[in-house]
This record gives C-alpha cells, structure tokens and sequence, in this order.
C-alpha cells in the first residue's frame, strides 16, 4: 500500500510535468511570476510592513481584501459538490473533483495572504493549541484558522481518496467518503460566514458591523466561485479531452445567474439603508461610493464594479444571452472581476475610512504589496493546474497503476 | 531606486547570515552527544542555564523542529564563536522559545527579564533595568481628563513618547489631542493635525489614547491571547507574543493602538532604560503597542508621564477603588462623560469639565 501510494505520488508529479509547449509556457510564466513574489516578501520580511502601502489608520490592504474574496471561491466548489454527491447528479459528477481542486488552490491563496499580512510570520507557532495560545472561541480569527485547515483538509482528502481508488482501477466506496462530503456541504457555508463574522463582529467599524454582512458573503461567493469554475471548465473543455457536458454548463450558469441577482437585491438593501437617512455611521459608505471631504481614491472602482455586476447579472438573467457560450464565458469573467474589487478593495478598505476618531487617511498598495498579491496569485494557479492535470489524467485513464493486486 | 536600496540591504543581511553560517561549519564538535573534552579547549560555560536545566515541553519541541536555530544552539560548546555571540544565540533562542507571559511562573518571569537585561548589554551595549512587578491588590487604574483646562500644548504627548521609547522614525504616538469648535462634542469633527499657536478662541482641546476599557474588545479578538487585561485594570500587550495580525487595531473603537510597522528607531541617548515587561521596553518589528497607563512608573506608586509633563493641570490619575482618592471625587462630584458609551465598553477614562 505505502508502495503504491508513492508510485501514485511519483506518477501524479511525473504526470503534471508532461505536456504540450504551451502548457510549459503557462507553467513557466506561473514560476517566474511566483519568483517575483518571493523577492517581493523578502524585502518585506527584512523591512517590515513599513514597505506596504498600510497605515495604523487603514491596517488591513490588499492581502487581506484577496483573503476575503479567496474564501468565497473556496466555498462556492459546494455548489458542484452538492448536485454531484448528494443529489446524485450523474452530470456533476465527473465535474466536481475539479470544484474540490479549485477550493483546494483557493485556501492555499487565502493562507499564504494571511501570512503575508503578519507582522510577526516567525510566530505563527503561537497559534498552535497546547504548544501555543490557541484563543478559541473568544477570537473569530481563532475560528477562521480552524475552518480554513479543516475545509482544506476536507478538500484534499476527499478527492484523494477518489482518485487514488481510480488509480488503483477500482470505484470509491461511497459509503466510506459520504460522511465527508455531508460534511464538507456545511463546512463550505461556515468557512464563509466566519469570515463574514471576522468583520460583522466588530462594533468599532459601522461598515461592517451589520447582520447582513454573512448573508451578503455567502450570495456574492456563489456568484463568483460559479462563474469562475465556468471559465475553468471551458478552458478545460477546448484544451484537453475532458469533455464538460452542455447540461452541467447551463445548470451551472443558472446557479451563477441567481446568486448574482440575489447579491444585488442586498446590494441595494445595503445602499437604502446607509443613504435614505445617512447618520454618522454611513460615513464610510459616502466614503467608499462618493468621496469624503475630497478624498476619493475608491469612487472609480466602486462604480465600476457596480457597473459590472449590473450588467453581468441582467444579462445573465436573460436565457437567450446565458446560452450562448461565448457571451457567458464573458459576462463570468465581468461578473468575476466586479465582486472581486467590491467584496475585495471595496469592503476591507472603506471599513477603516474614516478612522473611529474621524481621522480620513487614504490607502494604495505598494509595489511590493502588488509583486508579493501577484505572486501568490500565480501560486494557486499553479496548484489549481497541478491538481486538475492530475485529475484530468485519471479521470480520463491515461494514467492508471499497474498493480491490480492492491489492496 | 527605492528597491535598490532595499535589495543591497536584504544582500548585506544574507551575508551576516553566510559569515555565522561558515564559522559554524568549522567547528568539529556541535553536538550534545560528544563530552566535552573532545572540544579544543574547555567549554565556555552555558548561557542562562538553557542547556543544562531540564528540558522543557516546548523548549524539547523547538529543538526537535528546530533547523538553523538548533544548529545554533548547539553550537555552544564551539570556541570558534567568541563568547558574545554565543551569549546572543543561547539568549535570542531561550526568548524566542519563551511562553505567553501570562502562563509564566513568577520563576521563569524573572530569568527572561535577566535575558531581556542581558541581550540588551550584549546586542546593544544598553545598560536596562526591566521590572516584572505584579499589580498590587486592591487598586484598579482610572483616568479622568478635564476639558475645561486642557490648553492643547501638547506637552503630554512629548513626554509619552520620550518615557514610553516610542519609535522616532515613524512618528508614533499614544496620545492624540483633538481641537474640537465650541459647542460640537462629536470627536468626529474635531481636528488632531494642528500645529498653530494654542489656545484658540472659541475652541477647546481634547485628549484621547488607549482607554483600558473594562470590556475591550481588543482583547477578546486576539487569536493568540497576546493582550489581555491585568488584575489593576491595565490593557497591556506581550510585545514577544503578538503575531502582528492587527486584529485588535481594527476592533479597537476609539484608535488606541499602533503597529511597529518597521524596527522601532530610539537614539541610544534618548532611551529610557527603566522599564517593563508590559510597558516600555523596546518592541520588535512587526507587533503591537499602546498606552499602558505607564505601567513602569505606576506600579511603582508614580503617576503617568502625561499627567507629570500636563502644565495646565487637566489630567488626573489614580486608583478608582480608593475612596479618598481624586479620580474618585470627580467621578463623584463633577459631570463626566466617557466616548462611545453606546459601545457598551466602559472605558476607565472619563472626562468632565469646570
């Protein structure tokens, strides 16, 4: 058993470094934009975060606005797993391994932007239970450490366990990985709402001190992941024999189209409530959307993202304009990008803006803050290809074990 | 040609790192398992008594998971390191291994306030004399702030800064003055960037900084319990356990905190070398700080730096649980108000006016 479980190990990295010149190109372009990333951290690491754009005013940037929004990519891979293993839907079946790689390289994007974001990275043993000072259940950063490695556990183990059994040319026993799955279906849904509550449980910040922060999360997460696991299944559709049936295409982009338009139902519900009768807790909002005694470094992305989301959401709402491919792949990227800067830049951001003593420093990421975002980016991407080439290659049966007598 | 700048130094740091590196490979006996005689000359003595105690819990799982560090650790029986480094190695290694100050035993609070001493005479040649004392029954710390007097001089300020070793390069500071417009109490509106002649008609001044609130939110936050609340009321912070996450900035309502966003800068000549554990003894890069009532004179019966340096008299301090004391008759006697009541964190500040 141990034997085959290198040979699969050995065969899975000798899988994932085959392939045609563009394929090499892509994954070189990946490394070299991960280099840039860690030179970019090395200078942090010796400097300090003085190097990044934060402030005491504005103390979360860009890492943790790419944490927040990674979170929910992670989360949305229920969305595949949920037709595929509990409804029995035979089309999402095939598909689903590919939402568990995508959660897989979206948590280690979110882990690595948490860690960049410390101060103090050399300490993270502090965190560790027993050995450390676990602060559990008082910090909702305590809970989110917790979710985050548990899902992301879930996510490897599940698949693995899958393919592994494939690999050995034999089918998984569903009874052994459906309290896994059960499992991970509810686990998806806390990871995000504890995230959401990172925020909401902060009376010091009006902005995202509301009970409807969670909700809001969870909606735009089921928005973008989706859409986002469209373009990757249609790139996977083009370049490889992994052929993604229309079915799961349309059900998917459905999925994307509702949450996309129940995201924007609490968009406005948002917007009513801090600019019907602003107090001097919508300040932040009047921030955020229309400047604030002058300073108005986020006006342009709001409205852009809103613009985006606008549109990608009314014409996702039309079946005539959702069925046709081309159109679709471009209203998910819009639609990607737009809840990418809002939930991003235009949440972590305008929470600090004015400070709770009514100081207004405005924030911009540096370019050291932008390399080592980049570089990370480029990580999970690189994870993702790995993971959905491995996959892919059992799947389709190019690459099986020899040894039929496993056990 | 701000990267520039920065690569030559991370090119400067990586040679540091190859000189130690290299005088280690050359040493032949860097292992606990040769006795000693093997050594070319006798062993120097170990520092901190590190080595020869029994092995702690975690000190046992550091040096089990321990790479460069372990190598560094053992190296102490090499007389190819002179006895400073070595003094530095053994000492950065007890401390970076040390616990939550709050789980120490008053035993091992002292040996790392003797590390502290030490690595501050061997690193930095400063003579410091850092204090653990503990918070004395029956005293829990207020503050009270008169409005009515404060001229906005900004006098508290400067001596917070000079008393508290706060970080030159950044400008930091724990105390903000606000001049606020007659008539208008929202701190919103108030302005903490002047720098004209004080006082100015028809405004009046206002002063804010860490409150110790009696439920801070700052604290509760803490993924790692780095910052908690001390039995006299003191919020105070353990600079060697904070992971820098900047939670606790974010959850505090009233901007109490500051983050080492780069190496605290102190002329050698302007460090104040009695100290504090909890107080002000020089932070790292990357972790927090804030207002800890000044807890190095305090404790010690003295009164904060700001209400020594205040010329117009607006600021007092004391002990809220004495009866007699002049926090307590103002609380009593004036009208007082505190920020953000609403929040529900009972700050132990109040302010009041004549």
């Amino acid at each position: 058993m141990t034997n085959l479980l290198f040979h699969f190990i050995k065969d899975g990295i000798l899988h994932a470094l085959k392939g045609s010149k563009l394929y090499f190109t892509w994954l070189i372009s990946l490394v070299a934009l991960i280099g840039i990333g860690v030179f970019a951290y090395s200078i942090q690491i010796s400097e300090g975060l003085k190097v990044t754009g934060m402030t005491d005013h504005v103390s979360w940037g860009l890492y943790i606005s790419n944490f927040t929004f990674f979170v929910g990519i992670a989360a949305a891979a229920v969305m595949l797993i949920l037709p595929a293993y509990i409804f029995n839907d035979a089309d999402f079946t095939k598909v689903a391994l590919i939402g568990e790689g995508v959660a897989v390289s979206a948590l280690i994007m979110c882990l690595s932007f948490v860690t960049v974001d410390l101060g103090s990275p050399e300490k993270v043993w502090h965190l560790i239970p027993k050995l450390g000072y676990f602060n559990w259940p008082n910090s909702m950063l305590a809970w989110d450490v917790l979710v985050l490695n548990g899902y992301l556990a879930l996510n490897l183990l599940i698949p693995f366990y899958i393919l592994f059994s494939h690999y050995r040319g034999k089918e998984a026993n569903k009874k052994k990985y459906f309290p896994f799955i059960l499992l991970s279906v509810f686990w998806a849904i806390a990871i995000h709402l504890v995230t959401a509550f990172l925020y909401a449980g902060l009376p010091a910040r009006p902005f995202w001190n509301n009970a409807l922060l969670g909700p809001r999360f969870l909606a735009s997460a089921f928005a973008a992941g989706p859409a986002f696991i469209l373009v990757i299944l249609s790139v996977l559709d083009y370049s490889t024999g992994f052929k993604i049936q229309k079915r799961v295409i349309s059900k998917l982009a459905l999925v994307v189209a509702i949450a996309a338009q129940i995201n924007l139902i609490m968009l406005g519900s948002e917007i009513f409530k801090e600019f019907y009768h602003p107090t001097e807790h919508s300040s932040s909002a009047i921030y955020l959307f229309f400047g604030l005694h002058g300073h108005s470094a986020l006006v342009p992305w709001i409205w852009t993202a809103i613009s985006m989301n606008i549109i990608a959401t009314l014409m996702l709402s039309i079946h005539k304009l959702r069925e046709n491919h081309k159109i679709l792949m471009g209203l998910c990227i819009m639609l990607f990008l737009a809840i990418w800067i809002e939930k991003g830049m235009g949440l972590v951001v305008p929470g600090f803006i004015p400070s709770p003593i009514g100081e207004i420093v405005e924030y911009s990421p540096t370019l050291v803050e932008v390399g080592i975002t980049t570089g990370i980016l480029a990580g999970g991407m690189l994870v993702l290809t790995v993971l959905v080439k491995v996959a892919i290659g059992i799947e389709l049966g190019t690459f099986r074990s020899d040894a039929k007598d496993a056990n | 040609m701000r990267l520039k700048d920065l690569r030559h130094k991370i090119m400067s740091a990586l040679k540091y790192d190859r000189s130690l590196a290299s005088k280690e490979i050359k040493s032949d006996c860097h292992s606990d398992s040769i006795p000693p005689t093997t050594c070319p000359k006798n062993p120097p003595k170990m520092v901190g008594g590190a080595f020869g105690k029994k092995t702690s819990r975690r000190a046992a799982i550091g040096l089990a998971g321990g790479g460069v560090g372990a190598a560094f650790a053992f190296s102490a029986c090499s007389n190819m390191l002179d006895e400073e480094t070595k003094d530095k190695l053994g000492l950065s290694w007890e401390e970076f291994f040390k616990k939550n100050y709050r789980l120490m035993t008053d035993q091992e609070k002292g040996e790392t306030v003797k590390r502290i001493e030490k690595l501050a005479k061997v690193k930095n040649n400063e003579i410091i004399n850092v204090s653990d004392t503990p918070a004395k029954d029956g005293v829990l710390f207020g503050y009270a702030f008169n409005i009515s007097k404060c001229q906005g001089y900004m006098d508290c300020v400067e001596a917070c800064v000079k008393e508290n070793n706060q970080d030159r390069e950044s400008n930091m500071q724990y105390i903000n003055i606000f001049e606020m417009e007659n008539g208008n109490l929202n701190i919103e509106s108030g302005n903490s960037k002047y720098s004209h002649e004080v006082p100015v008609e028809g405004k009046f001044y206002l002063g804010t900084q860490c409150f110790h609130c009696e439920k801070a939110p700052c604290i509760e936050v803490c993924p790692v319990g780095a910052t908690w609340k001390e039995p006299d009321g003191i919020v105070v912070v353990d600079y060697d356990w904070c992971i820098g996450c900047r939670y606790c900035e974010a959850a505090c309502p009233y901007w109490g905190r500051r983050f080492n966003w780069g190496a605290p800068q102190i002329p050698n000549e302007e460090l104040n070398t009695e100290q504090h554990y909890l107080g002000n003894r020089k932070r790292g890069k990357g972790v927090m700080e804030k207002c800890t009532f000044c807890i190095q004179r305090t404790r010690k019966g003295l009164q904060p730096a700001c209400v020594d340096a205040c010329p117009t008299g607006s600021r007092t301090f004391g002990n809220l649980l004495d009866p007699n004391s002049e926090i307590r008759y103002i609380i009593e006697n004036k009208k007082v108000f505190r920020l953000k009541e609403d929040l529900g964190t009972e700050p132990k500040f109040w302010y009041y006016m004549d």
